[in-house]
C-alpha cells in the first residue's frame, strides 16, 4: 500500500490509544524510513500521541462558530470541574480534555466529541451530564 | 402498505439524539405491532429542527421536529404514521420555507433517499451522469465541465474544467483523482453532509473525473474529525464495488476506477492541496512549492486532479442535465449554485443551496431568521478562519466570489458564522493569529514565526501598551504575512485580523482589562496547546 504510514499509525492508536515509542523503529524498518521520519510524522499531527490518554477523551471545539455560541464558558466550566487545562489528563486518568478546531457541527454549536461520539448544543449543563454518564460507566 | 418513517443518521442529527429517537420508534412499532419501517436518511439540512422525523403520506412527506425520544409515543398516539397534526408537526417538508426557497442541485437527494441504497440512488437520477460520460470522449467530458462554469468549491474558486484539462493533456502511466474532504473551516459542514447523506454522488463524480482525465485511481482524503462520514463512505464504496460501479469494469464499460478513503490526523493545513498530497503519501503535511502544479506533478509525482467534495459531487448533475442547465444559475463569473452553511449564532442554522447572488442579509435574515440568542447581530465571518469579519453595513454584499474579493473578504467554502453584540473583535483577531500559530505547517518563516509574534502584538494592543505603535507594527506584520507566506494559511490570516481592525476599531480602543487575579488563566490562554 503506498503512503502506508498514516493508516498504520491510526491502526496502532485505535488499538492501544497511543503510539508507543517502541513501535517507531519497527514501523521505520517495515516502511524503509528513518526513525526521524516516522517520529516527524507522529509529532506533526495533532491526533497522534506517545502516551496513553485518560479512559475518556473529550475533544472540545474552540473554533469561531462554537465561540459565537459560548464554547469558551463551557470549556472553562469543564476545566474547573476536572481540574485540568485543555491538552491535559486528570490525575486519576479518567479524562483527557483536548482542544479541537471544528467538528463540522457548526449549526448546533457548541460541539464536543466524547470518545468518538459527536454532541451538539453543549452548554455547561450538558457537559456535566456527559461527564457524569461517562464516569458512571467507568 | 407499510408506512415509512424517516429518521436521519447524519452526524449532526445524531449529536442531538437521533439514535435515541430511532430506537424509540423501533420499540413502539414493535410493541404496538404497527406496519411501519424506519429509513435512516441523511439530513435535510434544517439543523435547528433536528432530530427531524418525516413520514410518507399520499400528499408528500410530513415533517415533525425537533423530536426527542420522550415524544415518540405521543406522536404515534396523535397519528404520526398518517401524517396527522401534533404540536411538533411542521407540515409538508417540501413546503417549509427554508427548504422551499432553495435551488438544490448538488444536494437534490440529500435527506430524501437512504444514503446506502444504490437502488434509491438510481431511482432519484443517480448514475445518469456517469452513463452519459461513458458515451463521451474524455475531451468532451472536460469541455462539458468547463462550459458549466463550475469553480472549485473548496474556497479558491479555480475553474474545475481548466484543472481537468491540464491533467488530461499531461501524459503519464498513472494519474490520480484526489478528493479534498479535509473540511476544516469553522462554520462549514456541507462536505460532511453530502458524504453522509448521499455518498454515491461523490463516488459517481470522482468516477466521471477519472474517465475525463484518464485516471484509474482515486483517494478521498477525509479529516479524522469525521469518523461517522468515514464509516459511511467505506460502506458506500464497498457497495459500489459489489455492484460493479467501481473496480476493473465500471458499469460494464471495461474502464477501471478504484477508490479508497484515507483519514487525516488532525491538521488544518492538510486542506491545502499540496499539504494534503504530502499527507496522503504518508509524510508530514508540509506544503510544497508551486510550480509544479499538482495537475502536472501531484500525488506520488503523477498528474493529479485535486478537487473539493462539493465540486466533485456537482459533476454528476452537470453531465446529466448539461452544462447549460447548470450555468443558467448564478451571477457574473460565479455560475451555478453555492452551498451556504449558516452556522454559529443563528436561529435557523442549516444548509442553503442557492444560485450565487443571494445577499448576506437575505441568507442571515430571510433564511437564518437572525441570531439564535435574540440579541443584535454585530459581525459575520464568511469563509472560515481565514475569512474577513464583516459589519452590518456590508450585509448587502452578494454571495459571489468577486463581490467578496472587492470588499477584502473571501467567500471560501460558503460558511457563514454569525456573532451577536457580545463579540469582542480584538479577541477574535487574537484568536485568528493563535489559530495560525497552532496550525502552521512550519515551512515558511512569515507564517511560522509571524503568527506567534502576531498574538504577542495583539496582546499588547489589548493591554493598551503603546497601542498606536503596536497597531502599526501589526499592520506591517500582516503585510509580511500576505506577501511572504507560501500558502493561503499565512497569506490570508491577515483577512480576519485586518477586517476586525478596519470595521470594528472601537474594540481595539478599549481601556486595558484589569490584570488577571492569578497568573494561571493568562498563561493558560496564551499558551499554544500543541
Amino acid at each position: 500500500m503506498p503512503g502506508a504510514l498514516l493508516p498504520i499509525l491510526h491502526a496502532l492508536q485505535d488499538e492501544f490509544g497511543y503510539v508507543d515509542k517502541a513501535a517507531v523503529p519497527l514501523i521505520a524498518d517495515a516502511l524503509n524510513l528513518s526513525h526521524a521520519e516516522v517520529h516527524g510524522v507522529i509529532s506533526f499531527y495533532h491526533d497522534f500521541r506517545h502516551t496513553p490518554p485518560g479512559r475518556h477523551v473529550l475533544k472540545m471545539c474552540r473554533a469561531e462558530a462554537c465561540q459565537s455560541m459560548g464554547c469558551e464558558s463551557t470549556i472553562r466550566h469543564v476545566q474547573d470541574r476536572l481540574g485540568v487545562k485543555l491538552g491535559e489528563t486528570t490525575e486519576d486518568q479518567s479524562f483527557t480534555v483536548e482542544p479541537v478546531y471544528c467538528l463540522g457541527n457548526c449549526a448546533l454549536s457548541p460541539a464536543v466529541m466524547l470518545d468518538g461520539k459527536l454532541y451538539g448544543r453543549v452548554s455547561s449543563e450538558v457537559a456535566d451530564f456527559l461527564i457524569d454518564s461517562a464516569q458512571r460507566h467507568g | 402498505m407499510s408506512a415509512k418513517v424517516y429518521i436521519p443518521r447524519d452526524a449532526a442529527a445524531l449529536s442531538v439524539g437521533a439514535d435515541a429517537v430511532a430506537k424509540g420508534f423501533a420499540a413502539q412499532i414493535a410493541s404496538r405491532h404497527l406496519d411501519a419501517t424506519i429509513v435512516r436518511n441523511g439530513s435535510r439540512g434544517m439543523f435547528w429542527l433536528e432530530p427531524l422525523v418525516e413520514v410518507e403520506t399520499p400528499r408528500g412527506r410530513m415533517a415533525y421536529g425537533p423530536v426527542s425520544a420522550d415524544a415518540v409515543a405521543g406522536l404515534l398516539d396523535a397519528g404520526l404514521l398518517e401524517g396527522k397534526p401534533h404540536a411538533l408537526c411542521l407540515g409538508l417538508t417540501e413546503e417549509i420555507p427554508f427548504l422551499k426557497n432553495q435551488e438544490r442541485l448538488t444536494f437534490a437527494r440529500c435527506g430524501i433517499t437512504d444514503p446506502l441504497s444504490l437502488s434509491d440512488y438510481m431511482s432519484h437520477g443517480g448514475y445518469r451522469g456517469l452513463e452519459k460520460a461513458l458515451g463521451m470522449t474524455p475531451q468532451a467530458i472536460v469541455e462539458e465541465v468547463a462550459n458549466s462554469g463550475l469553480r472549485g468549491r473548496g474556497g479558491a474558486g479555480f475553474p474545475t474544467g481548466i484543472k481537468w484539462r491540464t491533467v488530461l493533456n499531461t501524459a503519464a502511466d498513472q494519474k490520480y483523482i484526489v478528493c479534498n474532504a479535509d473540511e476544516g473551516d469553522s462554520g462549514t459542514y456541507a462536505d460532511r453532509m453530502i458524504m453522509e447523506g448521499d455518498p454515491f454522488v461523490l463516488i459517481e463524480g470522482m468516477t466521471i473525473a477519472g474517465l475525463a482525465v484518464g485516471a484509474t485511481s482515486g483517494f478521498i482524503y477525509l479529516r479524522s474529525e469525521y469518523p461517522h462520514a468515514f464509516r459511511q463512505l467505506q460502506r458506500a464504496i464497498r457497495i459500489a464495488y459489489d455492484k460493479g460501479y467501481l473496480g476493473a469494469n465500471v458499469a460494464g464499460s471495461g474502464k477501471r476506477f478504484d477508490l479508497e478513503v484515507r483519514m487525516g490526523a488532525g491538521a488544518y493545513i492538510c486542506g491545502e492541496e499540496t499539504s494534503l498530497l504530502e499527507s496522503l503519501e504518508g509524510k508530514r503535511g508540509q506544503i510544497r512549492f508551486k510550480p509544479p502544479l499538482p495537475a502536472i506533478k501531484g500525488l506520488f509525482g503523477q498528474p493529479t486532479v485535486v478537487n473539493n467534495v462539493i465540486s466533485l459531487a456537482t459533476v454528476p448533475i452537470i453531465l446529466d442535465k448539461g452544462a447549460q442547465h447548470y450555468r443558467d444559475f448564478g451571477m457574473g463569473k460565479s455560475r451555478g449554485t453555492l452551498t451556504i452553511q449558516l452556522a454559529g449564532n443563528i436561529k435557523h442554522s442549516g444548509l442553503v443551496e442557492k444560485a450565487f447572488g443571494l445577499t448576506l442579509r437575505e441568507a442571515i435574515y430571510d433564511f437564518g431568521g437572525g441570531t439564535a440568542s435574540g440579541r443584535a447581530l454585530r459581525a459575520v465571518q464568511v469563509g472560515g478562519p481565514l475569512g474577513a469579519y464583516f459589519p452590518k453595513s456590508l450585509l448587502d454584499t452578494p454571495l459571489d466570489y468577486e463581490a467578496f474579493a472587492e470588499r477584502k473578504g473571501m467567500l471560501g467554502h460558503g460558511g457563514i458564522v454569525a456573532f451577536d453584540d457580545t463579540v469582542d473583535l480584538a479577541h477574535q483577531a487574537r484568536f485568528a493569529m493563535e489559530f495560525c500559530a497552532v496550525e502552521s505547517c512550519g515551512k515558511c518563516t512569515p507564517c511560522r514565526v509571524g503568527s506567534t509574534r502576531g498574538v504577542e502584538v495583539i496582546d499588547k494592543i489589548i493591554a493598551n501598551q503603546d497601542r498606536a505603535q503596536n497597531l502599526e507594527l501589526l499592520g506591517d506584520l500582516c503585510e509580511v504575512l500576505t506577501d511572504g507566506s507560501l500558502c493561503a494559511l499565512g497569506g490570508l490570516i491577515p483577512f480576519p485580523v485586518q477586517s476586525a481592525i478596519r470595521h470594528f476599531p472601537e474594540d481595539f480602543d478599549k481601556p486595558a482589562p484589569p490584570p488577571p487575579t492569578n497568573g494561571a488563566r493568562k498563561s493558560q490562554e496564551s499558551q499554544s496547546w500543541r
